[in-house]
């Protein structure tokens, strides 16, 4: 043997576990939701999936390249999560042309402008669909009737649009848990989003912590005011079911930078989300508040980190 | 039913390529190097010199102060020199170069193979003839074994634990010490018993030792108060605190020893070396190595003399592949990788890994993504991330009171990060700091 003998510290063997490797495993986990989307909309969604990854991948590219200075990491999958989350949560027949604005300030202003992946506070999805929902709020909030509708309107509101208009209007639950209510091109089926959870799970991507703590708060908030007034509005299963709230506590609210770090800090950030998102939706401006709620913790998150720790060995002295 | 410890852990791919294989005996070269510092603790003084003859057994080196061990010639033959060799630590340290003449032992030393059972000594003559014999920790960290039978003032043991865990992947010497030597560290086992007075002692066996189970089962029901425990195969179970955990279900308070929960652990190779030096009279001269890696042509486990070249023994396990890139004196997580060949087996080289190239070489860091996996696996309930970044800008308080000293240095962090950063590198190197800053403080 002619070359000297490597010398490092231990541990000398690595689990190969990578960034791709998690990054891609959340993209499998979206497969479902994906083709409920192409099912229900056709080619639109999958033109503005497309259209969306290809921004998000191509603006980081040509940030880390020739801003930066750096060598690109685009393949890396986290841009093209940010892609995939900013198509799910617009409209499909919304404009290329905001669809690539979107794209822009996801990922130069929140994501880039911060040093890139791991050193954002803001989810780049999230912040991007707000961006978009503020700047253009009457693009973002006129969603097509889905392509298997019996209706021939072309337009639709959202179920949760509607209870605001029409407090008494039922939609049918099955129809919202499978997929066929009108919304953005994401948030269709909680059934296809609620298999991406058991993938990622499975996969051991994320924990439980953060998307059932938000699943369960919302559940329990609407729940309580439905037992004292049973309307359609406090309906704890329309509130799970509609909107982007599947979407956003499984994809958006466990997104690994901008989420707390310890167990306990992860199911403070998960109920809040969940208590502001039904605040929101009962008395605040907008019909969906999820991304706001997230938005909000995220940045709170700092904060959080700061105050909880992991369960210490040497607590638990006797018999835990 | 099985048991394992409540905070973190991981199974990394078990690779136990020697199991199984019997121990053979490696043969004695020219010369043997024998380190004066084989321990945790303070180096030993030589008490032999240039030209002097010396036997298997006598002693060369002599303990100062409380923790540390005596070091017994390994061969027989002439001292040729002291002087300093390199060893695992990667220091150049005091060694005691000696010529091999023949194979002459002490007088005193018992070496025919017949068991004996019986033990009438008292508990302070059996940790005389521990601490005189030179015995330590034989799982890798090397802390004098008496230390450890002397309980602090105020405390009392309840249960002694024999860790036979053996949860670092590759290894198998402890597995296969246990098939051979199943009687001898039994009555190793009632020997500590005794040395620390307790009358329950656990031996606790990972689920993939499933044949050291059975036997260990069936042979503890002729000693008394000794039962088998076994344990879900997770990694480090084999460290003391989470061997506790899983074991008796206690924690050990940090800064807090084991005894404060009345157990002391002591390694499956350590009962059986005690056995040798109490019913034998045989100082720590010789032990179970294994020598496994991937490109190794016969993966073995074999009976080695301290002393002896690295070089010799990946000689005998088909020699040292052309593909190699690292070798490590222990197992891959918390083994030492080593830059020469000619560093001698001493009382801690449970293993002689080698690692092809390929897999020698670290990944590029990336930046920490947040995952959250580090803290998920850490056993001791840490944030190794947090302290990776505290160490990084030397907020040394900050890292105190995030517990820095708590890691037992395991290494599952950097084992499990997606990003490849060197967490525990950075750790340890706080670590120290931060002891160094509480041992100051304290004078």
């Amino acid at each position: 043997m002619n070359n000297k003998l490597i010398v490092s510290p231990s541990p000398h063997v690595h689990s190969g576990d990578s960034i791709e490797k998690n990054m891609y495993g959340v993209l499998i986990a979206l497969i479902p939701a994906f083709l409920v989307a192409v099912y229900v909309f056709r080619l639109d969604a999958l033109i503005i999936t497309a259209l969306s990854v290809l921004f998000c991948v191509g603006f980081e590219y040509l940030i880390a390249r020739y801003i930066m200075k750096k060598e690109p990491s685009v393949f890396d999958g986290s841009a093209i999560i940010t892609g995939v989350l900013l198509a799910f949560n617009v409209p499909s027949n919304l404009p290329i042309w905001i669809l690539a604005l979107g794209a822009l300030f996801s990922i130069g202003v929140v994501k880039m402008s911060f040093g890139g992946l791991g050193n954002n506070i803001f989810n780049p999805a999230i912040a991007g669909r707000i961006f978009l929902l503020i700047s253009f709020p009457a693009q973002m909030t006129t969603w097509p009737t889905p392509a298997i509708a019996t209706t021939d309107a072309t337009t639709s509101a959202t179920v949760l649009s509607n209870l605001r208009l029409d407090p008494g209007s039922l939609p049918a639950i099955k129809d919202m848990f499978f997929g066929f209510e009108g919304g953005s091109i994401g948030e269709m089926s909680a059934l296809a989003l609620l298999l991406g959870l058991v993938y990622m799970l499975w996969k051991k991507i994320i924990t439980w912590h953060i998307p059932v703590s938000i699943i369960v708060s919302v559940a329990l908030f609407t729940g309580i005011l439905y037992i004292f007034n049973p309307v359609p509005t406090f309906n704890p299963l329309i509130h799970l079911f509609s909107g982007g709230l599947m979407l956003g506590a499984i994809f958006m609210a466990t997104d690994y930078v901008t989420s707390p770090m310890t167990k306990s800090g992860m199911l403070i950030y998960g109920v809040s989300i969940g208590f502001i998102t039904v605040c929101i939706r009962l008395w605040g401006a907008y019909p969906e508040g999820v991304s706001f709620a997230i938005l909000l913790m995220n940045a709170f998150t700092p904060l959080i980190n700061n105050y909880t720790t992991p369960k210490r060995y040497g607590e638990v002295v006797k018999n835990g | 039913m099985l048991k394992t410890f409540r905070i973190g852990g991981i199974h990394p791919k078990e690779n136990k390529f020697s199991a199984g294989k019997a121990i053979q005996p490696i043969a004695i070269p020219a010369q043997v190097i024998i380190p004066l510092t084989q321990h945790i603790g303070a180096p030993c003084q030589p008490v032999v010199k240039k030209g002097d003859k010396v036997k298997v057994g006598t002693l060369i080196g002599k303990t100062v102060g409380f923790v540390s061990a005596n070091i017994h010639s390994s061969v027989s033959g002439t001292v040729l020199k002291i002087d300093k060799a390199l060893d695992t630590s990667g220091y150049k340290r005091d060694s005691v170069f000696i010529q091999v003449e023949g194979d002459q032992w002490e007088e005193k030393i018992d070496c025919t193979p017949t068991l004996l059972k019986e033990c009438t000594l008292s508990s302070k003559e059996i940790i005389d003839k521990i601490s005189a014999a030179g015995i330590v920790g034989m799982g890798g960290a090397t802390f004098p074994t008496h230390v450890k039978l002397i309980p602090p003032p105020g405390t009392k043991a309840e249960t002694l634990i024999i860790n036979a865990v053996e949860c670092e992947p590759y290894l198998t010497s402890d597995h296969q010490l246990m098939m051979e030597k199943t009687e001898e560290i039994l009555v190793g086992t009632t020997i500590l018993m005794k040395a620390i007075n307790v009358n329950k002692a656990v031996i606790g066996i990972e689920n993939n030792k499933k044949d050291a189970i059975d036997k260990f089962t069936t042979a503890v029901k002729s000693y008394p108060g000794i039962t088998v425990q076994p344990l879900k195969v997770q990694y480090p179970q084999g460290g003391e605190k989470q061997l506790i955990d899983a074991v008796v279900r206690r924690q050990v308070p940090s800064g807090a020893l084991p005894i404060s929960v009345g157990v002391v652990v002591q390694n499956v190779g350590t009962a059986f070396a005690v056995y040798e030096a109490v019913q034998k009279n045989k100082p720590l001269v010789e032990r179970v190595v294994t020598i496994t890696g991937k490109e190794i042509k016969n993966p073995c486990n074999v009976l080695s003399r301290v002393g002896i070249p690295l070089n010799n023994l990946i000689d005998f396990a088909g020699g040292l592949p052309e593909t190699t890139g690292k070798i490590v004196c222990g197992g891959p997580m918390m083994g030492k990788a080593v830059a020469s060949m000619e560093i001698p087996v001493t009382k801690g080289t449970s293993g002689i890994l080698v690692i092809p190239t390929l897999e020698s070489k670290r990944n590029n860091m990336k930046d920490c993504i947040r995952c959250t996996k580090c803290i998920n696996v850490c056993p001791m309930g840490l944030s190794p991330t947090l302290l990776m970044n505290l160490t990084e800008y030397s907020e040394w308080d900050r890292a105190e009171k995030n517990r820095i000293t708590d890691c037992i240095e395991c290494g599952s962090c950097s084992y499990t990060c997606p990003s490849d950063r060197p967490l525990l590198d950075y750790i340890r190197l706080g670590k120290g700091k931060v002891m160094g800053i509480i041992r100051t403080r304290k004078n």
